[in-house]
C-alpha cells in the first residue's frame, strides 16, 4: 500500500513516501461529519458485509481517510444557532441534552444597538434614521437599544437548537470512528490537492521538519502524496486544497469569492443571577460600528456563546475585531447581562459570505466539494453549519451510490449523483433567493439591511445587486478614513510612531477618535494576549513552515493601511520596526484566515487575491471549551 | 538484546486548560471534565518515544501502552499520539480524572499488564510518567513494580543506556539539580521517566494506519476498571494561587526573561 514516489510539482527533486486510499477527506467540520455519517452507516449492509470493497486493500472494506489540521477535531471554538433540519434528519432522535452545550432555542430577540459612546461612523442617512427610530415606543434609551417588534421569518431559528460546533463534531467524530470505517486523523495539515492533467488524484501532506520559509532541516519528513480515486475537499473558506483547486481549474464564469466576514467568539459563564434562559438568541445591529453585527447565544449552565462579524465590505482600515468584541460587550444593552462574567474560551473564523456567488465547481474528475468552501453558506438565513452538513449528506448518497454500482468518481458520474441531488436539495433553492441578499451592503449599511429585507420577504424575486467589489478595494486610505475628525498630519505621526515603536496603529487612530480604553476587569475583559491564554491555546506544531506569508514585501514596504495587522485575531502579524513586510509570529495565529482578505494590496499576478498568501499550517487556536 | 517495553499512560486536560474542581457524586472531579480538551499525559508521552526509539534500536522489541481512561476521550487522543510511534495499545476503561486513588490504578494497570498475550517478563521494561497519575507524589509506577514483582525501580529518568550483555545505564534526577547514573543488570525493571532526551516525533500517516489496526479493536475489547477513590475522604480540593501579567516583549535576552521572573515572583 506504500511506495516511494517522486512529486510533480516544484520540487520534484524530493523523493516522497506515498500511500493509496480510496477515499480521502480533508478536514473535518460539519460538512465532512455529514458525509463520513452518511457515508459509514450506508457502508455495510444488511448481511452486515462492506456494500463495496476496497479497491487499494482488496477484500476489505473501502479506506477512508479524513486529514485534520488541528491537533484534535472541534478545537475551534465556535456557538451556532442552526434550525438543524439536515442535522436533525441525520439524527431523527437527537437530544440537544445528550450533547455538551446544546440546547432548543427557547426565544429570539433582533435588537438595534444606538451609539452611547459617540465614537462610531454613522452617515447622515443613518444618523436620521436613527433619530426617527428613537421615537418608536420599543426605544430603550437607558439601553441605547430598539428591540424589533417582529423578526422576519427568513431570520427566525425556531424550532431549532443552540449548539457549539466543536462539542458537537467531537460527538460525531467519535460516532464515525467508533464504527472503524473511517479514521479521522487530527494534527495532519494538507498543503495541496495533487492535480494532474485536470483530475484530482489525492492530496500532498505538509512538509515536517523544515524551518520557517520551509526550507529543510534536521528531521526533514517530506509530506507524504496520499492517493485516492475520490479526493472531498471540505476545508473551510480558507483552506489551502480548495483555494488550490480554484486556482488550478478556476470558478465557474460569473462566479468571484469577494464577500467574507471575520466571526470573533467568546464563551462566557455569565454572572450568577442573570436571567437569561437557556435557549435565548439575541442578534444585534449597529453597534460598535453600523457594520458590525453581533449575536449572543445562551447555553444551558448560565454559559453563553456570543461574539461579532466584521465583513469585507466595512469601509475601513481599522478593523480590530478584538477591541471591537469589547467594546460591543460593553454596550449597556449587552453589559446588564455580561457584567461579573467570565471568559471561559475564546476563537475566531473566517466565513466564506460569498455563499453562492463564489460557488466553485461542485465536482470534478477524482474530487468534490462541499461544506462552506463549495459556497453552502446562506447569507441571507445567516445559517451554514446546516447547509454544510447537507452537502456532506447528499455527496455521501451520490459516493454509495456509485461505490454499490461500482463506477468510478469521474466528473460525469459526480453531478449525475451528487451535484444534481444539491441542485433539486433545499440548501440549492434557499441558496438561489439568499444569492444576491447581502449585495446592498455594497452602498451602505441602511441600502444592505433594506435589500435583506426585500430578498427575503420577496423570495429572492427583488434585490438591490450592484457590483461586488474585491475586498481589497474596499479598504480606503487611513487619510481618507479619518478624514475630519484627524488631520493626515496627525495621522501620518501616528503611523511614524507605532510602526517605530512596534505599536498597533488601529489603537491608536481608535484611541484618537474617541474610543475608551476598555478597562480590563481581569475576567470578562482582558488584553488580547490574555485572551488567547486564558481562552485557549494556541498550538504551532515544531517543524512546520510559516503558514502566512507576505508575497511581494515591496508592497507591504510601501502599505500605509496595514489592514493585516489591525485585524489580525491573535496578534501574531505585527508591525516590523524595520523595512520589510510585517512580522509573524506562528506561536499567536489562531487560524482565522482574516489577513487572505484583510489587505489593502492586491496580488500583482491576480487582482481577486491579496499580497497574502495563506498555506497549510499545523495546529491553529485550541479553544478551552469549543 | 530485545526488549518487551510496558508504557502506562493515559490522558489528562491540555495542561494550559484553566481547570476547576468541583464536588461530584462520587468525590472531587473537574468541571466539564468530558469537554476538556485532552491529551496524552505528557510525562507518559516521554516514555513512549523513549519506549519505541529503545525498541527500533533493539531489533525484535515490542511495545505496548497502557491506558487506564475513559475509552471515548482515548479514542480521540489516539487519534493523535497513534500518529507518532508504533504501539500496541491496552485499554480499561475508566477514570483518569487525576482524584483517582495511585494503588487504584496501580492494580488496574497491573491487571492489564498481566493480561497481555506474549508478554514475556524476563524482558520487561515497565515505563511511565514519573509522578504520572499520582498527584505529583511518584506513587503508581513504585505500586505497579510491586505488584508484578519487579524490584528494580528507577525514578525521574532522563536516559536509558542498552549495553549488548543486556545491562543498562540509567541516568535519574536527584535531590538538588544532580543526577545519579546507575547501572542495572538487565530486565525486568521499572523506568518512572521524567522529560527524557527525545523530541516529540513527527507525525507520520503511515504509522498511525499501521497503529490503528490494533487501536480500534483495543477500544472495543476494553473492560471495566474499577479504580475510584473509594474509601479516601478529601478534605479539600484546590488549584494553586495563580497571578497573571501579560506584557509582549520581543528579542529579549534570556537571562534579563529569568531574571525579571524572580523578581515578579519574589513579588
Amino acid at each position: 500500500m506504500t511506495s516511494q514516489s517522486r512529486s510533480q510539482d516544484a520540487t520534484p527533486e524530493i523523493p516522497r513516501q506515498s500511500m493509496e486510499a480510496d477515499i480521502v477527506c480533508v478536514g473535518f467540520g460539519p460538512a465532512v461529519a455529514g458525509f463520513l455519517t452518511t457515508l459509514t452507516r450506508g457502508l455495510t449492509g444488511e448481511d452486515g458485509m462492506p456494500v463495496a470493497e476496497s479497491r487499494v486493500m482488496p477484500g476489505m472494506a473501502p479506506q477512508i481517510m479524513c486529514y485534520e489540521r488541528a491537533d484534535d477535531i472541534g478545537f475551534g471554538v465556535s456557538g451556532v444557532v442552526t434550525r438543524g433540519r439536515a442535522i436533525r434528519a441525520s439524527f431523527p432522535d437527537l437530544d440537544p441534552a445528550a450533547i455538551p452545550l446544546a440546547h432548543a432555542v427557547t426565544s429570539e430577540k433582533v435588537a438595534y444597538l444606538f451609539d452611547p459612546l459617540g465614537a462610531s461612523r454613522r452617515s447622515r442617512g443613518l444618523r436620521a434614521a436613527e433619530a426617527a427610530a428613537r421615537r418608536l415606543p420599543w426605544h430603550d434609551k437607558a439601553l441605547a437599544a430598539l428591540e424589533l417588534p417582529w423578526i422576519p421569518p427568513f431570520l427566525r431559528k425556531e424550532p431549532g437548537f443552540v449548539l457549539s460546533m466543536g462539542q458537537f463534531t467531537q460527538w460525531v467524530g467519535g460516532q464515525i470512528m467508533g464504527t472503524g470505517l473511517a479514521q479521522v486523523w487530527p494534527g495532519t495539515p494538507v498543503a495541496a490537492p495533487l492535480v494532474e492533467d485536470g483530475r484530482v488524484r489525492g492530496v500532498r501532506l505538509a512538509d515536517q521538519g523544515v524551518n520557517r520559509k520551509g526550507e529543510p532541516e534536521a528531521g526533514f519528513m517530506p509530506g507524504m502524496d496520499v492517493t485516492a480515486a475520490l479526493t472531498v475537499v471540505g476545508d473551510g473558506p480558507v483552506g489551502p486544497v480548495g483555494r488550490a483547486i480554484d486556482a488550478a481549474l478556476g470558478l465557474p464564469a460569473g462566479r468571484h469569492q469577494r464577500d467574507w466576514a471575520l466571526g470573533m467568539k467568546a464563551v462566557v459563564q455569565l454572572p450568577e443571577g442573570c436571567p437569561l434562559a437557556p435557549g435565548t438568541v439575541v442578534h444585534t445591529l449597529g453597534f460598535p460600528e453600523p457594520e458590525i453585527f453581533g449575536f449572543l447565544y445562551v447555553y444551558p449552565e448560565g454559559v453563553a456563546s456570543l461574539g461579532i462579524f466584521v465583513p469585507s465590505w466595512f469601509d475601513s482600515p481599522v478593523r480590530t475585531a478584538y477591541r471591537y468584541l469589547q467594546h460591543w460587550m460593553r454596550h449597556p444593552y449587552l453589559w446588564r447581562w455580561l457584567e461579573g462574567g467570565t471568559l471561559r474560551s475564546w476563537g475566531a473564523k473566517t466565513l466564506a459570505e460569498w455563499g453562492r456567488h463564489g460557488e466553485p465547481f461542485l465536482a470534478g474528475d477524482g474530487y468534490a466539494r462541499i461544506g462552506e468552501c463549495s459556497g453552502s453558506t446562506n447569507v441571507l438565513t445567516g445559517s451554514g453549519v446546516d447547509e454544510a452538513w447537507a452537502t456532506g449528506v447528499l455527496l455521501g448518497e451520490g459516493v454509495l451510490e456509485l461505490l454499490r454500482q461500482g463506477r468510478e468518481f469521474t466528473r460525469e458520474n459526480l453531478e449525475e449523483v451528487y451535484v444534481s441531488r444539491r441542485r433539486r436539495s433545499w440548501v440549492e433553492q434557499e441558496a438561489r433567493v439568499a444569492e444576491k441578499s447581502r449585495d446592498g451592503f455594497q452602498w451602505g449599511v441602511i441600502q444592505g439591511l433594506v435589500g435583506m429585507a426585500l430578498t427575503g420577504l420577496s423570495g429572492g424575486s427583488l434585490n438591490l445587486s450592484p457590483a461586488v467589489k474585491r475586498p481589497h478595494e474596499r479598504i480606503p486610505a487611513l487619510e481618507r478614513y479619518c478624514r475630519g475628525r484627524i488631520p493626515d498630519r496627525e495621522v501620518a505621526e501616528l503611523r511614524a510612531a507605532c510602526r517605530a515603536e512596534g505599536r498597533s496603529l488601529h489603537d491608536a487612530v481608535m484611541d484618537r477618535m474617541g474610543w475608551p480604553q476598555v478597562e480590563y476587569d481581569g475576567k470578562l475583559l482582558v488584553s488580547h494576549q490574555d485572551a488567547l491564554l486564558l481562552g485557549g491555546k494556541v498550538q504551532a506544531g515544531p517543524g512546520y513552515a510559516d503558514h502566512v506569508r507576505f508575497k511581494d514585501h515591496g508592497l507591504c514596504a510601501a502599505c500605509t493601511e496595514q489592514v493585516c495587522i489591525s485585524a489580525c485575531s491573535g496578534q501574531a502579524i505585527t508591525a516590523n520596526p524595520e523595512a520589510g513586510p510585517p512580522l509573524f509570529d506562528r506561536e499567536k495565529c489562531v487560524h482565522c484566515g482574516a489577513c487572505l482578505w484583510n489587505c489593502s494590496r492586491p496580488d500583482p499576478a491576480d487582482p481577486e487575491a491579496a499580497n497574502v498568501s495563506f498555506g497549510a499550517g499545523s495546529g491553529g487556536l485550541h479553544s478551552n471549551e469549543n | 538484546m530485545s526488549y518487551h517495553i510496558v508504557v502506562c499512560g493515559s490522558i489528562v486536560p491540555d495542561p494550559l486548560q484553566t481547570l476547576e474542581p468541583v464536588a461530584g457524586p462520587g468525590g472531587p472531579a473537574l468541571k466539564n471534565e468530558m469537554m476538556l480538551p485532552a491529551v496524552l499525559d505528557p510525562w507518559a508521552a516521554h516514555a513512549l518515544y523513549e519506549a519505541a526509539n529503545l525498541a527500533k534500536a533493539a531489533p525484535g522489541s515490542r511495545v505496548w501502552l497502557v491506558s487506564v481512561g475513559p475509552k471515548a476521550k482515548l479514542q480521540q487522543v489516539m487519534m493523535h499520539v497513534a500518529q507518532k510511534v508504533p504501539f500496541e495499545l491496552v485499554v480499561m476503561d475508566g477514570p483518569a480524572g487525576g482524584f483517582v486513588e495511585a494503588a487504584d490504578t496501580a492494580a488496574a494497570l497491573a491487571q492489564a499488564v498481566e493480561g497481555i498475550a506474549g508478554l514475556e517478563k524476563d524482558r520487561l521494561l515497565l515505563f511511565g510518567g514519573w509522578s504520572s497519575a499520582s498527584r505529583g507524589t511518584g506513587a503508581t509506577m513504585q505500586i505497579l513494580g510491586e505488584l508484578l514483582g519487579v524490584t528494580e525501580q528507577f525514578q525521574g529518568v532522563d536516559e536509558l543506556r542498552p549495553a549488548d550483555d543486556g545491562s543498562f545505564e540509567v541516568k535519574e534526577r536527584i535531590e538538588g539539580g544532580g543526577y545519579l547514573r546507575s547501572r542495572c543488570a538487565g530486565a525486568p525493571a521499572v523506568l518512572g521517566w521524567a522529560t527524557g532526551n527525545l523530541p516529540e516525533p513527527p507525525n507520520n500517516p503511515q504509522v498511525g494506519m499501521q497503529n490503528m489496526r490494533l487501536i480500534m479493536p483495543a477500544l472495543q475489547k476494553a473492560r471495566p476498571a474499577a479504580v475510584g477513590a473509594a474509601g479516601v475522604a478529601y478534605k479539600a480540593v484546590e488549584l494553586p494561587g495563580a497571578r497573571r501579567q501579560t506584557r509582549i516583549v520581543k528579542d529579549a535576552p534570556v537571562d534579563d526573561i529569568a531574571r525579571e521572573i524572580v523578581e515578579w515572583i519574589k513579588g
